[in-house]
């Protein structure tokens, strides 16, 4: 069955609380889920309190300053702290999105932060993604094509056919929307889910890929394609403002078309 | 507990090359049932108290009969297709979910068919 409640050894519980640095006037408190599979423990969350005049102002420069400065266990992804690599993608305020990206003054009261949902947990906020990558994989996002491309010059396209790209080709595979949906945190072994439907769309509708075909029999499926219920969650939390589930429309449009 | 890699546990048994025709049917059906219950809820608001021969007298109608049994069947229709996708969302134990999905559809079928019979009976004066 779906699961509705955590499991007893995921039940979260009250962690350790760091104080604000004395003197400090202008603060704000973090609360961030911890979880380290090596100590046998349930996940806690710890209280942090940061001094915002000594701190960047995104959620990020937060983090990076309690791991420096706090408390050196703390562990997340991060690496091009502008919202272009997608690794500190996690749970802020109550939405995924990217830390880097995120500025704290955004909440209104303290900033809680956790895990993508859903996931399998690594340590801390550092989910599993072995899954979703090969999902990736399975969809094959590379150009397909018998075609031999012009020996003189890049295969080709009009501006309209470049344009249909747009809204696609920036998604940066952080995960914020496949793990924002609840039909991808039922089914996610076989629902593909919006960010590798966006991507798999990205290719569909490339004018230069000869298999167009072939990639919409692979997501031709109860599961793979259609356990999108247009939630719209997707569209809602992505950090970079795409639109995975008019990609995942256009997917289903293309699949009736082809029948009639 | 598994050593299959990521990749083959995500191909699983390929795409099952269907689920076109469901999505497609649900959302007829859908847009179908617009018109037709309005137009159903309007008939019985108007019936209102009426005495059994006249309710008899008005399904006796061809144009009613016939809407009735496209309600009929477009509302059995789309409540299995909408459930069996319940079933499939939530339902992860194989066995239990082809159990509950041949009941869903089983009964579904059987109120359709027992709905239509009932207004083709009094349709034909039964």
């Amino acid at each position: 069955m779906a699961e509705f409640t955590l499991p007893k050894n995921s039940k979260v519980g009250t962690g350790k609380s760091w104080p604000a640095p004395s003197g400090a006037s202008n603060t704000k408190t973090f609360k961030i889920y911890r979880w380290n599979p090596d100590d046998g423990e349930n996940p806690k969350v710890d209280t942090y309190v940061i001094d915002l005049d000594d701190c960047g102002p995104m959620v990020l420069d937060a983090l990076i300053k309690i791991k420096n400065e706090v408390d050196q266990t703390l562990t997340f992804r991060r690496s091009c702290r502008e919202g272009i690599c997608g690794s500190c993608a996690m749970n802020i305020d109550g939405t995924n999105t990217l830390a880097c990206t995120k500025y704290i003054d955004d909440a209104k009261g303290d900033v809680n932060i956790y895990p993508l949902p859903h996931m399998s947990v690594v340590k801390d906020l550092v989910p599993d993604l072995n899954n979703a990558y090969a999902q990736l994989a399975s969809i094959q996002p590379w150009m397909k094509s018998e075609t031999p491309p012009p020996p003189d010059r890049e295969r080709l396209q009009t501006p309209e056919e470049r344009r249909k790209l747009d809204g696609l080709y920036e998604c940066i595979l952080c995960f914020s929307c496949a793990t924002s949906c609840p039909s991808y945190w039922w089914n996610s072994d076989r629902y593909l889910g919006p960010a590798i439907l966006l991507q798999a769309y990205r290719w569909i509708v490339d004018s230069r890929d000869e298999h167009t075909g072939e990639r919409l029999d692979a997501l031709e499926d109860p599961f793979r394609l259609y356990r999108c219920h247009t939630i719209m969650n997707c569209s809602k939390t992505c950090p970079k403002g795409l639109n995975p589930a008019q990609a995942i429309a256009e997917i289903k449009k293309l699949l009736v078309e082809r029948q009639y | 507990m598994s050593l299959r890699s990521p990749l083959g546990r995500v191909r699983g048994l390929g795409s099952a090359k269907s689920g076109t025709e469901h999505f497609w049917a649900q959302r007829v059906t859908a847009v179908a049932l617009i018109p037709l219950t309005l137009w159903f809820v309007y008939s019985i608001l108007a019936l209102g108290s009426a005495d059994h021969a006249t309710a008899s007298a008005w399904m006796q109608s061809p144009v009613n009969a016939v809407l009735l049994l496209l309600l009929v069947v477009a509302t059995f229709h789309h409540m299995q297709l909408g459930l069996q996708v319940v079933i499939e969302d939530y339902i992860h134990v194989e066995g239990a979910k082809i159990a509950f999905l041949v009941i869903v559809k089983g009964a579904s079928l059987l109120l359709g068919v027992a709905a239509a019979f009932a207004i083709l009976k009094v349709s034909f004066g039964g």
